[in-house]
């Protein structure tokens, strides 16, 4: 087995060291009635070849983005990652490294994770962020336990214009706490009126933006309602690229940013692994979760990275640390990082420039197609709109498919009885959609409405 | 002492790197981007960016430099032994790595229609169907993305359980002194308090002390098994048995599944939900810290209370269930999307290479391994206790006593010598442990090196070396680190210089 490097002589000499007869000897702590005798009932091992051609099967199985016009986002987006990038993810002393826990032979891990969180910083406009959490929902969930922490208050507004996995998540992360979120209701018009629910028992508000249904808004008012009751106001970005074009939640007050950076270096991956952004104030640095890299010296006086600020952790605090996280997202940030790092702030900006110019051509030629109408006012690569009274979402996205066109998002994917969201279709264009892309779609659509 | 003497302060391929905001070559570019069509001002919310990011500009050769030589100042197991316990660092196939990367399964959206999916959708049905196998488990919850993810996400099942039956009062967990520090905080989040239980001279859990913390109050037990000292808790049965006749239920913490696949199924020790750590167990990477999975399997008890989404068998094939439905009652959803696909392809593909055969002598030589550690290290290191252990092998300091040396500056001097240090300080009952855990990956002829490198160790470090191993590491791109400054001062992020 070519992944074992034992011999049947080694096997044997080694018992012979230990004094033990066979291997089963060793078990000898297993109750007898737990023991398995040998093998389970299950395929024997297999080639390469035998394993490439069961998952080449798999994968022929599916309508994989790059094969078909693509206009899906709602949470991971489909952008070209330079080559370089998967490249340099591949060395195996990035990617067959452990959590820098021996910061000796751990510098370049170290160093690329400040790097990320300096980057991080940047783009959101905060002081501070950490090392990454899961992905952008489990940010969500530990965005709002934070605030609760900080103001020491246990109500969570969470705002129409989130991702509703993101709602989900954090409503589960908080249900047997004394935490309370309070999620209000789907806002494909940005029009909630958020000011208006917080008060001085709120910890925070969290908001999307650019929102759920595409949406852009000015934070500021709600950042200043925010804390003039002294809670925090908590931002996320599911497509961190449009920070390249829009002003940073920072510069609008925000006390917390997450985000999803999937966006960035990783590719779709059927929506997993993702990558948690977490970003804050310099005063709240020891509320964060995460764990941080931070700067020090070595013995020789030589610049050098560690783990720091570890009491909020649980391998130190247990059951009072700031989460129970341990194995985070390492190599998603130091691809994102890879990424950014490539494209610099310039070739951000553009790449922004990009993808909102996609959608506003994409938003010009759907206007071609008859009992369309458009819902956000505003958007970055993402919008969305009304097929028309009777138009079932789902069902049009569904024969699309079949016509090897994949769609958009119906918002009745997430909510199925909410007949008002049924004729709703979340489009997103990106940097990789082609005009013959746009034009394909939008021959589809005047064929099946 | 391995003083610099070059001018560059390089040391031949030791080569030191700036931080790329360092780096800053302004006009510079490493992708050429077409140039954007007209945007749309009036469609921006009046909420344009004004300031500039301050990313730096880097052009490709300089990007591809940075991170080559970044990685070359990382220790990984393709450079060497890696012998952290708990953490289970086996070799990482390549295979996998080919596999993720299928155009049909990585370029997929998780909001497809599911008809352009099934695909994928048979990847997780087909891990999930050999985790349920392995341990002999009626389900299995496959989206928390980590092993401390999956112990929230197996004791949330559990805390749904008890409010189900109308027992919500249940909020008392029984946690070993010994157990990863996820366990408490993960206990924690779920809204229970975490009351600790002892261990016996021989390392494992104290059956009589555990009987007398059971009460009404009682959710369950959270046990490692094998347990972090590396020992099978041979009174699992009993354990199971006094936790289910007091109310409650049985996780086990499943960091250390390594030891025990295709040898014994959990189901038949009596556990009511496990992660799984693909990143350990199965092979997938660690990638400097994560991403990883933790599917957590359930006992029938549980099984309905299980996040969405799972996978299910209909009529035109495999379905994503995203709501609840018949009889289940999830207890929410864990994270964003279905759960850590990139990784279970991975994990996947080792699996099925190494088949059911594979994987139990896999687990055989991972404990073989470990008991040869044991028996070569045993009269110069002290064994922390008697008989045989599992995948890893636990000693304490005491063997250093007197020498002036410390676990730690044991660990250091290691790391001059070409290996990744055990892991130190844990367990925590253990006084300096030093945990080895080799994994099957390792042949007889790395093992032996080891053993003479570390017995060698133990020779100087009784002989009154002290200074040396207080020197170390000498050899690396960086010595010690002073890490109390780096708490009391800390420079989380780079920031340009002012004026």
């Amino acid at each position: 087995m070519r992944y074992l490097p034992l011999t049947e002589a080694d096997r044997r000499a080694m018992l012979a060291a230990i004094g033990a007869k066979d291997v089963d000897e060793l078990f000898h702590d297993v109750p007898p009635s737990a023991r398995l005798a040998g093998p389970l009932d299950l395929p024997r091992h297999q080639g390469e070849m035998e394993v490439e051609r069961a998952f080449a099967r798999m994968a022929g199985n599916t309508l994989s983005a790059g094969s078909a016009p693509f206009f899906i986002g709602a949470g991971v987006y489909r952008h070209h990652i330079p080559a370089a990038v998967d490249q340099l993810l591949l060395r195996g002393e990035f990617l067959t490294a452990y959590t820098p826990y021996q910061p000796e032979v751990s510098q370049g891990t170290l160093q690329a994770l400040f790097e990320f969180q300096s980057q991080v910083a940047m783009i959101t406009g905060m002081d501070v962020a950490n090392a990454s959490m899961y992905d952008g929902a489990t940010a969500c969930a530990e965005a709002a336990a934070m605030a609760c922490r900080v103001t020491r208050r246990n109500r969570v507004v969470l705002s129409g214009s989130l991702h509703p996995h993101y709602v989900e998540t954090t409503e589960t992360a908080l249900r047997y706490t004394e935490m309370v979120a309070e999620a209000l209701s789907p806002d494909a018009i940005a029009m909630e009126d958020l000011i208006g629910r917080v008060d001085e028992a709120t910890a925070c508000v969290i908001v999307q933006n650019p929102g759920f249904f595409g949406g852009v808004r000015d934070l500021r008012p709600l950042a200043a309602a925010c804390h003039e009751v002294g809670a925090l106001l908590v931002v996320m970005v599911a497509e961190p690229t449009s920070l390249g074009l829009f002003e940073s939640p920072g510069a609008m007050g925000a006390d917390i940013v997450v985000a999803e950076g999937q966006s960035l270096g990783m590719g779709m991956n059927f929506g997993g692994p993702g990558l948690g952004l977490f970003a804050t104030r310099d005063k709240y640095v020891r509320q964060m979760p995460g764990r941080l890299a931070g700067q020090t010296v070595d013995v020789d006086g030589r610049r050098g990275w560690v783990l720091t600020l570890s009491t909020r952790e649980q391998h130190i605090r247990r059951e009072k640390a700031t989460s129970n996280i341990c194995t985070n997202s390492g190599l998603c940030a130091l691809a994102f990082s890879m990424h950014l790092t490539m494209l610099g702030g310039s070739g951000l900006a553009r790449l922004a420039e990009l993808n909102h110019a996609n959608a506003v051509r994409l938003e010009r030629k759907l206007a071609a197609v008859k009992g369309i109408r458009m819902l956000s006012q505003s958007y970055y690569n993402e919008f969305a709109v009304h097929l028309g009274d009777d138009a079932k979402a789902a069902e049009v996205v569904d024969r699309l498919a079949d016509r090897g066109i994949l769609a958009g998002v119906p918002a009745s994917r997430f909510w199925p009885s909410w007949p008002e969201l049924a004729p709703v279709l979340i489009l997103a264009a990106t940097e990789t959609n082609t005009e013959d892309d746009m034009d394909r779609l939008v021959a589809g659509l005047k064929e099946v409405l | 002492m391995a003083e610099s003497s070059t001018i560059s302060g390089n040391r031949g391929l030791q080569v030191e790197e700036k931080l790329i905001f360092e780096l800053d070559n302004p006009g510079a570019l490493a992708v050429d981007l077409p140039e954007p069509g007209p945007i749309d001002l009036d469609r921006m919310g009046g909420v344009a960016r004004r300031a500039s990011t301050g990313l730096p500009d880097l052009s490709e050769p300089q990007v591809v430099r940075h991170y080559t030589r970044l990685s070359q100042k990382n220790y990984g197991i393709d450079t060497g032994f890696y012998p952290l316990g708990s953490c289970t660092m086996k070799h990482n196939p390549r295979l996998a790595e080919k596999m993720a990367r299928l155009p049909g399964l990585a370029d997929l959206h998780p909001l497809q229609p599911q008809k352009t999916v099934q695909g994928a959708l048979e990847v997780i049905d087909t891990l999930a169907g050999w985790l349920k196998d392995l341990t002999g488990m009626p389900a299995v919850a496959m989206s928390p993305a980590a092993g401390a993810h999956g112990e929230w996400c197996g004791l949330m099942a559990i805390r749904a359980a008890h409010e189900d039956k109308g027992e919500g009062n249940r909020r008392r967990i029984l946690v070993p002194e010994s157990a990863h520090g996820t366990n408490p905080a993960s206990a924690a989040m779920c809204g229970f308090t975490v009351d600790p239980i002892p261990a016996k001279a021989n390392g494992r859990v104290d059956l009589d002390a555990l009987k007398a913390k059971l009460g009404p109050d009682i959710a369950g037990l959270m046990l490692t098994n094998p347990n972090t000292c590396g020992l099978f808790e041979s009174e699992i049965i009993e354990i199971a048995a006094a936790v289910h006749g007091a109310g409650g239920y049985f996780y086990c913490d499943g960091a250390n599944f390594n030891a025990i696949v295709g040898r014994v199924r959990v189901a038949d020790l009596g556990i009511d939900a496990m992660h799984i750590n693909l990143h350990k167990t199965f092979a997938t990477p660690h990638g400097g810290g994560g991403p990883g999975a933790g599917p957590t399997v359930l006992s029938a008890a549980l099984a309905r209370f299980a996040p969405v989404p799972y996978v299910a068998h209909g009529p035109g094939g495999l379905e994503l269930v995203e709501g609840g439905r018949g009889g289940a009652k999830p207890f929410g959803r864990v994270k964003g999307f279905h759960g850590q696909f990139g990784v279970f392809i991975r994990a996947l593909a080792y699996i099925m290479s190494m088949g059911a055969d594979g994987l139990r002598q896999a687990s055989s030589d991972a404990v073989l391994n470990a008991n040869y550690l044991q028996a070569s290290l045993g009269d110069v290191l002290t064994a922390s206790f008697d008989g045989p252990c599992m995948h890893e092998a636990l000693f304490d300091d005491r063997f250093l006593k007197d020498s002036g040396v410390t676990t730690l500056d044991f660990a250091k001097a290691l790391i001059d010598e070409g290996y990744h240090p055990m892991t130190m300080y844990f367990p925590l009952v253990v006084h300096g442990a030093l945990l080895m855990e080799p994994t099957e990956s390792e042949s007889k002829d790395t093992l032996d090196q080891f053993i003479a490198v570390v017995r060698g160790l133990a020779a100087r470090a009784k002989a009154g070396g002290a200074d040396e191993f207080k020197a170390a590491p000498r050899l690396t791109p960086r010595r010690r680190l002073d890490e109390t400054l780096a708490a009391r001062t800390p420079v989380l992020r780079w920031k340009a210089a002012v004026g």
